[in-house]
């Protein structure tokens, strides 16, 4: 027998009202989240939504809350719920901590509801994933080390010997935020709303996408990855494809992520050895992206006819190939020559959507479908039809919105650079918003698609938590924990 | 020593460090243990181990859901 087996019968008790309380919000700011996201894309359509409540409505005031709401509060949830779920079921034990568990869930609400008033009111430090002002800096940070000394007080205490490669990404995406977040956040405050950034120049910038790309390496790739190895096996009920390849895989993720941020920088006041290696590193990273992936999909090997049962299981393997085909996009647009097309076109939005709404978002969306049966003590979701319209709202919503801003990065890209013979620019740069209109339009759509989906989540979970509980065989049930 | 022998050096560590873990990571010494480590999102249920080989029945997670 393995020491990583607790004697029959002897189940340790688990924390789940922490988990309950995040999987919830992880809905809640994901509709938010997508609602404002929808809404800005309305506003590249139809310029008049700018004005709904002048200057709070302004589209260069609600994109920093889109993608704070959907990265740090909607992906942010998900990360805590699941990580408090896995580290307890994988470690055995219920979570390190006492009050820190629940301080971490209020602190973390509370910085995301800061976030929703500072930012429509133009107060910003203007670093891209990072614009909070210093006093909220500071609280993330505090919030942020809570979180890390019961995640690793928990790993400490538990009863199994080995640690599961899960709680290995996420360790690594909770040690590394925290490094970027106050390395990044570095500032000189001149009033309780104003401060300028620690570091000028070209070195600022470069620690801005040190730490940007990194939020998209760490926060939205190894924390999710560590989601994938707890809840594909268990959707799937079968272990890892390959264990070995998932440490293989660890190491050489965490170690070359972080030195791709440079190829944010191309072409620009870095110096040019700088701009080379982030691109390398860029590419090299392909290897280690694709292998968790084929790790993660041949997970279902002798298993496939799943997928045509399981909605929850499509979700979680449906991301995973967004997320092979995001990570070959990724170090296909940092190579410098294809960046000079690319930057900043709408192709680098179809790309980070690719990633946030069919990796981030569907991977998250399957677990969370896991788990509330399990938090709520059903057997299954109130309707599991549902999840099958949810998993295929978000699937057609993902793919009208990354084709669209394929056609509007490229046609922009070329545009852009098209010169007459004398050396005249061919197009005027209106001429290219212009062409671009129809995209736009596309892109609210299949925005909209997506947001319907988290709504029918919504909902689904409403039913699920308030169906009468089960009573059968539930005579030695142990008491609900807390 | 200048940079570019500083980036050679770099180079050849990071290689051999990559070599070390896929050895470690691959060794068939350590195959059973790692087969067995697999298995930690199973081990609290009540059925326990999975082998990849077993035939499918679905996951009822009962223990899970009575916590």
């Amino acid at each position: 027998m393995s020491s990583n087996l607790v004697a029959a019968g002897d189940h340790p008790v688990y924390d789940y009202k922490v988990v309950r309380q995040f999987a919830i919000m992880t809905i809640v700011w994901g509709i938010v989240g997508m609602g404002v996201g929808v809404l800005i894309a309305a506003q590249l359509v139809w310029p008049q939504l700018n004005d709904i409540f002048q200057p709070y409505t302004h589209f260069g005031r609600l994109r920093p809350l889109h993608t704070n709401a959907v990265i740090f509060a909607f992906g942010g949830c998900a990360l805590f719920g699941t990580s408090y779920y896995v580290v307890q079921r994988t470690c055995q034990t219920k979570l390190w901590g006492g009050w820190l568990v629940p301080f971490t869930f209020w602190g973390w609400q509370l910085v995301i509801v800061l976030a929703a008033i500072t930012l429509p009111l133009g107060l910003t430090s203007a670093k891209e994933y990072a614009e909070l002002e210093w006093p909220i800096d500071i609280l993330i940070a505090i919030v942020w080390v809570s979180y890390a000394a019961v995640f690793f007080g928990t790993i400490v205490k538990r009863k199994t010997s080995h640690i599961y490669v899960a709680n290995w990404f996420y360790g690594g995406f909770i040690l590394t935020v925290a490094v970027l977040h106050i390395v990044n956040s570095a500032a000189i405050p001149v009033s309780w709303f104003k401060s300028y950034s620690a570091y000028a120049g070209a070195a600022d910038a470069m620690v801005q996408w040190w730490y940007g790309h990194n939020a998209v390496g760490f926060f939205l790739t190894a924390g999710f990855l560590g989601m994938m190895y707890y809840f594909v096996p268990k959707q799937a009920d079968r272990p890892v494809y390959s264990y070995q390849l998932s440490i293989v895989h660890f190491w050489a993720l965490i170690s070359i992520y972080i030195w791709a941020g440079a190829h944010h920088l191309h072409y620009s006041a870095l110096p040019d050895w700088a701009q080379s290696l982030g691109m390398v590193m860029s590419l090299i990273l392909l290897a280690p992206s694709w292998g968790g992936m084929i790790n993660g999909i041949m997970t279902l090997s002798g298993a496939w006819h799943k997928l045509r049962t399981d909605p929850t299981l499509r979700f979680l393997v449906v991301s995973l190939s967004f997320y092979g085909m995001s990570t070959f996009e990724g170090p296909m647009m940092s190579i410098k020559t294809v960046n000079a097309l690319s930057h900043n076109t709408d192709w680098t939005i179809g790309h980070v959507h690719s990633g946030a709404l069919g990796w981030v978002a569907m991977i998250s969306i399957g677990a969370v479908y896991h788990l509330l049966p399990i938090l709520f003590g059903r057997k299954e979701m109130y309707s599991v039809k549902w999840i099958n319209v949810h998993f295929w709202l978000a699937t057609i919503g993902t793919v009208l919105y990354i084709a669209s801003m394929w056609v509007n990065g490229i046609m922009q890209g070329l545009m852009w650079r098209a010169f007459n013979d004398d050396g005249t620019l061919t197009y005027s740069f209106v001429e290219a918003v212009q062409a671009s209109y129809p995209g736009y339009f596309v892109r609210f759509l299949g925005g909209a698609f997506f947001l319907t989906g988290m709504v029918l989540m919504a909902y689904n979970a409403y039913c699920t938590a308030k169906a009468p509980k089960q009573q059968d065989a539930q005579a030695d049930a142990e008491p609900q924990t807390v | 020593m200048d940079k570019g022998t500083l980036g050679a050096i770099s180079t050849v560590l990071v290689a051999v460090a990559f070599a070390a873990v896929c050895w470690w990571a691959f060794a068939p010494k350590r195959k059973k243990r790692f087969e067995e480590d697999a298995n930690l999102p199973f081990a609290d249920e009540q059925n326990g181990q999975k082998q990849q080989a077993e035939k499918d029945t679905p996951s009822t997670d009962d223990v899970a859901r009575r916590n």
